[in-house]
Order: C-alpha cells, then structure tokens, then sequence
C-alpha cells in the first residue's frame, strides 16, 4: 500500500480502461473479420493483466499453476475434439 | 483455490462453447440479435468490474502489509461495486424484456432470424444470469470479508479467505471479460 503500488495499480486501472474504450471503438469500424480478432485479443489482454498482476499467477506455487493451466487445457482439448466434429458434419 | 476455479473454467467453457457452435450455426441472426442488447450499460457495467478488480487487489494487498482500516474500506467499495453491477444488470434486464428480447410468447424477431435470435437471447440470459449469480456470491464474500475484517483487531488472521475471496472475484471478472464482446460486440459496423 505504499504510493507506489498506488500508482502502479492506478496504471494498471487506466490500462484496462483503454482497452475497453479501444474495443468499443473498433467495433463500430467495419472491419469484418478483424473485428473479431481485435474484440478477441482486447480480451485476452484484459484477462492476461488480471491473471498476472491481480491474480498474481506468475508467482503462485508450481501446483496452483498447474491447475489453472489443466483448466485452459482440458477447455481447449473439449472445444477442439467437438469442434472438429462439428466441422465435418456441415 | 485454483483447483476450484480450473472446475469453473470448464462449467462457463460449455456455455461459451455452445455460445460458439450457435453463433457459427446463426451467423446473421447473431449479429442482428447482439444489435440489440444494451451496448451503454454493458459497457458501464464491464468498467464498474475492471475497477472492482483494481479496489480488490489493493484490498488483498492492504490486508498483506496489515493496514487494516484501508483493507476494510478497499473491500467494502469492492462489495459495492459489485451491488452497482447488479443492479446496471437488473435494469437492463427489465428494459430487454420490455423491448420483447426474452425468447417464447410475443418475440422482437420474427423469421427467419427469430430462431437464431431466439438461441441468442437465451444464450445471453443464462450466461449473464449465471455470471450474476457468480457475482452475487462474490458480493457475500467479500462484504462479509470487509465487515470482519473492520471488526477484527487482527486483521491478518483473514489473510488466507481474504486471498481466496479475490482470486474468486477476480476470476468472476475474467468471465465477464468475455462474455461482453461475445454478448455486445458482435457487430455493431
């Protein structure tokens, strides 16, 4: 709680903010397919400064790591097998 | 904690990835229907969350360096700003199904698009009500957190639910983060 960290959380705070002015703005350009990259990857930014400097995840232990990380991967591996399926029946 | 939360993970996985397999099987009545939702109070409501997560991090943090009357009030602003989300989302609510976006009876689209609009809609209700319910737990925690944590002397002894409290918040963020482009941003050129 020194100025410091204050001051470091009031960046982060602006940070977050800007992206979602800057996903906004971009949705209403047409941009097609971008739109969605850009919509995508503002979120993920978003999520990576909430998992790494909230969450501190960077400085868990190597079990808590783990388990965030067989989430994501049991997630991916779900939605890419049903996925694949879903390809092939359309 | 984190155990729990990778559980979760994959509880709002499905909902995204039937979200997914909808929205690629309903492109156009998808975007029409996105249109439609409340684009000001989605994203009102997405930076009253951004900014909880911020008070709740200094919050975690002020517990840690034993400051307990900021932990207190840190976590207290956290708690009401998550009440000011619900209650933004309890209005777009009501304004949704004045505007006749509820699915069944008396529907805003009509075919073609209404069955895919239909599938969005109820998408959208369940995920935003489920995160609601999310959050609302979150309010519990983390109000009870702020009360305790002003009443105790000892302000570290709650370090460990305290931590526990914003990694859930945090991670009831993390959803929210995605559900709004899912949800507002799908095509508003």
């Amino acid at each position: 709680m020194t100025p410091l960290e204050i001051r470091r959380h009031a960046i982060l705070w602006a940070a977050l903010v800007a992206l979602l002015a800057l996903t906004v703005a971009t949705s209403f350009l047409r941009l097609g397919f971008v739109n969605l990259v850009l919509n995508l990857g503002i979120a993920i930014a978003k999520a990576a400064i909430v998992l790494i400097f909230f969450m501190r995840l960077g400085r868990e232990s190597r079990a808590a790591q783990l388990a965030a990380g067989a989430g994501v991967l049991w997630l991916m591996l779900l939605v890419g097998l049903s996925l694949a399926d879903f390809a092939r029946r359309n | 904690m984190w155990v729990f939360i990778a559980s979760e993970v994959l509880f709002f996985g499905v909902l995204f990835f039937a979200y997914l397999i909808a929205r690629l099987r309903f492109p156009d009545a998808f975007s029409a229907a996105s249109r439609r939702t409340n684009l000001t109070l989605g994203t009102l409501n997405t930076a009253i969350l951004l900014t909880s997560s911020v008070s709740m991090a200094l919050g975690v943090q002020a517990i840690r360096v034993r400051r307990r009357e900021a932990a207190a009030g840190l976590l207290a602003v956290t708690a009401g700003l998550g009440i000011a989300f619900l209650a933004v989302k309890g209005v777009e609510y009501r304004d949704d199904y004045r505007q006749a976006l509820f699915p069944g009876g008396a529907f805003a689209f009509a075919a073609p698009l209404r069955s895919g609009a239909e599938l969005f809609f109820w998408l959208y209700l369940t995920m935003t009500g489920v995160h609601a319910v999310h959050l609302a737990i979150g309010v519990a925690l983390v109000g009870g957190a702020a009360i305790r944590t002003a009443r105790s002397k000892v302000a570290i002894r709650f370090l460990l639910f305290v931590e526990c409290a914003g990694l859930y918040w945090h991670f009831v963020d993390l959803v929210w983060i995605f559900l709004y482009p899912c949800l507002y941003l799908v095509s508003r050129s």
